[in-house]
């Protein structure tokens, strides 16, 4: 069984290895995901929102439907915490 | 079992640790605008400054300080929160969650009345993660009941 | 040699994410594999992290004050965002999980896969 698990795990990891191949190099300034919707945010934060720590004013305004949503995840464990554990002391 | 471990070195460093962790976690939230922090960093490091005392201490002093009823209300005290300054903007007449209109309630103009929407989110955002913590981990630590050395 | 100096992060990453994945699909006891499941989601923060940095002075995302802002010379703030996150859900999966394996221990008494089962096949 434990022969499986690595066979698999060597498996995917060099089907990741070789996917790596394309990817870009380490910090690369001109790689897709460094320029393609980040440099407006960098240039506008301070202009649209008066924040000058640009992960608070994406985390916040330009992306506050998705942190709601990930405060809503967080409160939903703590509630699913209570209900599954928590107990009377007389019980 | 517990009971045992009574060192008073550990007791005092801790209960004068406390304020000063909290102070810092307030600073982290109020200041998440001009440097690295937020409401996810201040609420862990609120959280994290009563965990402190569960371990130093015991389940009984913090219930003392933050009670269960109390904890529970904050869970979703936050999130109302959050919802609610939405909420705000969608009554006066923008999207939900479009912060630039709240300058008419508040006496800033637009552009900062985004950041004085952030702040507030970020608020609710910090006393949810700090409930949140705190309720997982005295439930998971006392399995439920509340008490020392309860897990069976 | 370039490509090791470009790469090698990544494979730093797939190793530290392998080691969760075994963990995940081979141990037997329930604590073990949700250690397991740590690990990986580790390995992809760091993966999301490394992404976002930019070689050649850049600095982390905030701005000076009243400087002429050039996107190359701050990070990529998007994946530190999505990070942010993403640690906090972690956390708060890692207590429900938790809480579930609470549960598990105290109606079947064990933690290790097998066993449970065996009770499970005897109790039919």
């Amino acid at each position: 069984m434990k022969v499986f698990a690595l066979i698999a795990v060597i498996i995917t990891g060099a089907a990741l290895i070789y996917s790596t191949f394309e990817m870009p190099d380490w910090g690369d300034a001109g790689s897709p995901a460094n320029t393609h919707v980040s440099p407006r945010y960098i240039e506008s934060s301070i202009k649209e929102t008066a924040t000058p720590n640009i992960v608070t004013s994406v985390l916040a305004d330009y992306r506050g439907y998705d942190t709601l949503g990930e405060t809503t995840v967080i409160f939903t464990a703590g509630m699913v915490c209570i209900l599954l554990l928590r107990s009377k002391k007389d019980d | 079992m517990i009971k045992d471990f009574d060192n008073i070195i550990i007791k005092t460093v801790c209960r004068i640790l406390t304020p000063f962790l909290q102070i810092f976690a307030l600073y982290v939230i109020a200041h998440g605008h001009y440097s690295p922090g937020g409401g996810f960093q201040g609420g862990c490091i609120l959280g994290a400054s009563f965990i402190l005392l569960v371990i130093a201490y015991d389940i009984d002093t913090v219930k003392k300080r933050m009670s269960e009823k109390l904890n529970t209300v904050m869970c979703s005290l936050g999130v109302i929160i959050y919802a609610g300054i939405g909420l705000t903007c969608l009554i006066l007449g923008a999207n939900y969650l479009d912060y630039g209109i709240l300058h008419r309630v508040l006496p800033v103009d637009a552009v900062k009345a985004r950041a004085m929407g952030t702040l507030g989110i970020e608020i609710g955002v910090g006393i949810t993660v700090m409930s949140v913590m705190i309720s997982i981990f005295l439930n998971i630590a006392s399995g439920g009941k509340h008490e020392e050395g309860a897990i069976d | 040699m370039e490509l090791i100096i470009g790469k090698y992060n990544y494979w730093i990453y797939i190793v530290l994410m392998m080691i969760g994945f075994y963990a995940m699909i081979a141990k037997r006891n329930l604590v073990k594999k949700l250690v397991g499941m740590n690990i990986f989601q580790t390995a992809i923060i760091l993966y999301f992290v490394s992404i976002a940095s930019k070689k050649g002075g850049a600095t982390i995302p905030i701005l000076f004050k009243d400087a002429v802002i050039i996107p190359e010379q701050y990070m990529n703030p998007l994946p530190h965002v999505l990070m942010l996150t993403a640690i906090v859900v972690m956390v708060s999966t890692f207590g429900v999980a938790l809480a579930l394996i609470i549960m598990i221990f105290r109606r079947y008494g064990t933690l290790e896969e097998d066993e449970i089962l065996e009770i499970e096949r005897n109790r039919k």
